[in-house]
């Protein structure tokens, strides 16, 4: 990380040791901004934001005191030094134990100031580098998730290296279930980008005005309950990647937004002004059909275009049942893990009925039923009975369960799969309002 | 584009033609020294017995005698400082056109320890290419043996080159 995404605020009301200390900083390449007094300091942070602040102890109007205590309300994650005389270490000592990092005083020697500013930069780049390896991690485990030998997935994991080394948008297609976050996480984790995190944003998830502070952060005040600044998915997915799910769930104006954003790869937090740049790789997912959104108007054409640039289709599970055995193995394998429980195989008759059910949840709903066939089952293997009712009714076997319950999913399944996930026409032809179904769709963990 | 030397109270021992030369081949620019007088009383702080480098700059800034195809350095022995630092081994501006590097700190004797004429040379060299490069608006490089990184200690000032890493190169060559 460059020394000029690091931010310096120099707050003293003697222009000389705001020249001087500029000066000092701005060789070292920081991006250096000064203040003479608390008032002109604390508009200075609303308007961008700083990692370290040195804050003169000595100003009239509001003191170093005074204004470190403001300046930890905005943001929490600012440093601050204080410039005291040697007349006044007391009230440094004060400060220190009100949470600023160190205090300098006058004059300071070169070496001291180098220390303390290469200490903080250091910190920080550590804390960063934690983060993303954290996440890297986390990557690496994922893309071993995309698990098949079938002539189709191959083609996917060829498609995903080919892109991955590129910058070039992507948008995953494919049913519910599929594995598209699958997919844009092994992008990632291919990628040069891949010390960076990918931040992936669910748009289908939260409502319009969360979605938008999400996404591009907040000044303190920026609506009420802004507290403190916060910064967005697009700034913490700076020189990585950020995964929008269900892209074609969100609305008219945030589409604006976001062709804005892609255009121009700068926006501002809400409530702020100042620009922010990032760099961000764009990977879009999604199981609604944008081309008829498009023609309806439902979803901005320009945008369409924007994010349609290079396209990956899942195939649903269906279209490749001979990767369901090795699915199946790899997904005893996780759980039997997970649980701890010797279950290591599974009776051919159990597989049999496995191979014969269509899948409507795709992969996931697969692996939903592995784990609750190894949740009820007994080791070593899984039977036949211990897997759901619905993948029995659709095989050749008589259902072993009444339950209205299992009924129930297995049809709400289907109407949604249907309906490509369009929530209002399912409800219409299911016959219930939009919040039944919602809560149907969670109380039988369909998604 | 040429380089300017501006002698003004400097040290006897330094070798202006290897300094000049030196100099000439890390920049690949024609390197003049000239002798002057500055009125160093203004720059003068009675209670810490330094001279403001700031205001010295400021001093050859205002002469009107600056070009923009050139860029000037001073030369001095003086002991400088900015108000909010101790001492500064030197002072540039940033993409600008005047410096200014003073020997005082670099000389063996200010630490107490034998007078060594080529240490004080070499130290001397790196500290004026270090200023220069700051007005052709390198900054500070994390390279411990680069010249642009940025040292504090004459014993930091031994361990770099006189001469740019490969990075910085990079950057000088592409103005
Ligand atoms: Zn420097
Ligand atoms: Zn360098």
């Amino acid at each position: 990380m460059d020394n000029k995404n690091f931010g310096i605020l120099i707050v003293d009301d003697e222009q000389i040791v705001r020249e001087s200390l500029y000066r000092w900083f701005i060789e070292d390449g920081f991006r250096v901004e000064t203040a003479e007094n608390g008032a002109d300091a604390l508009r200075k942070l609303q308007k961008s934001s700083f990692d370290i602040a040195f804050v003169d102890i000595r100003m009239p109007g509001m003191d170093g005191l005074e204004l470190q205590r403001r300046i930890k309300e905005i943001d929490k994650s600012i440093s601050i030094i204080i410039i005291t005389a040697f007349a006044s270490v007391e009230s440094a000592v004060r400060a220190l134990k009100e949470g600023a990092y160190d205090y300098v005083t006058k004059p300071i020697d070169p070496d001291e100031l180098s220390h303390i500013v290469s200490n903080i930069i250091n910190q920080k780049k550590l804390m960063l580098e934690n983060i993303q390896l954290k996440q890297k991690i986390e990557d690496l485990s994922q893309v071993e998730e995309i698990v098949g030998e079938s002539p189709q997935i191959k083609k996917v994991f060829e498609l995903i290296l080919t892109v991955a080394k590129t910058d070039t948008t992507v948008l995953i297609r494919g049913e519910s279930g599929t594995g598209k976050e699958l997919v844009a996480k092994a992008i990632h984790a291919n990628s040069s980008r891949k010390y960076f995190p990918i931040i992936p944003v669910n748009c289908g998830a939260l409502n319009d005005n969360l979605l938008e502070s999400e996404l591009f952060g907040h000044e303190r005040g920026a609506f009420t309950g802004a507290q403190y600044r916060r910064k967005g998915k697009f700034e913490m997915a700076d020189g990585g990647t950020i995964f929008f799910d269900e892209i074609g769930n969100v609305s008219e104006k945030l589409q604006v937004d976001l062709l804005r954003v892609l255009e121009t790869k700068q926006f501002t937090r809400l409530g702020g002004e100042q620009l922010i740049n990032v760099d961000v790789r764009i990977i879009c997912a999604t199981n609604r059909d944008l081309e008829q959104a498009v023609k309806e108007g439902k979803f901005r054409e320009d945008l369409y275009y924007r994010l349609n640039v290079f396209t990956i289709f899942l195939p649903p599970l269906r279209e490749r049942k001979s990767d369901i055995p090795i699915l199946v193995e790899h997904f005893i394998k996780k759980y039997s893990q997970v649980m701890s429980k010797p279950i290591m195989k599974i009776d051919p008759d159990a597989l049999d009925v496995l191979m014969r059910y269509d899948w409507p949840g795709n992969v996931r709903e697969l692996a939903n039923a592995i784990e609750r066939a190894m949740v009820i089952g007994k080791p070593p293997a899984i039977k036949k009975e211990d897997l759901p009712f619905q993948l029995l009714s659709n095989g050749v076997d008589k259902p072993l369960s009444d339950s209205l319950e299992e009924i129930e999913r297995a049809h709400i399944l289907k109407i949604l799969n249907q309906c490509d996930w369009n929530i209002t026409r399912s409800a219409e032809i299911l016959g219930i309002d939009r919040a039944t179904l919602y809560n149907k769709i969670n109380k039988y963990k369909l998604r | 584009m040429h380089i300017e030397i501006l002698g003004a109270r400097y040290n006897k021992y330094i070798n202006i033609d290897n300094l000049c030369k030196n100099v000439s081949n890390v920049f690949g620019l024609e390197v003049k020294f000239k002798k002057i007088v500055l009125d160093f009383g203004l720059a003068f702080d009675p209670h810490r017995l330094q001279y403001y480098s700031t205001k010295l700059l400021e001093l050859i800034i205002n002469s009107g005698n600056l070009n923009n195809d050139r860029k000037s350095i001073i030369l001095t022995d003086l002991d400088l400082f900015v108000p909010i630092l101790t001492y500064v081994f030197g002072e540039a501006e940033l993409n600008g056109k005047a410096a200014i590097a003073s020997s005082h700190r670099l000389h063996n004797e200010y630490y107490g320890l034998p007078r060594n004429d080529e240490l004080l040379q070499s130290r001397i060299e790196k500290e004026i290419i270090h200023e220069l490069g700051h007005t052709f608006g390198l900054i500070h490089c994390s390279d411990n043996f680069c010249v642009m990184h940025s040292s504090s200690y004459v014993e930091d000032i031994d361990l770099k080159y006189s001469d740019f890493c490969k990075e910085c190169r990079k950057i000088y060559n592409s103005l």
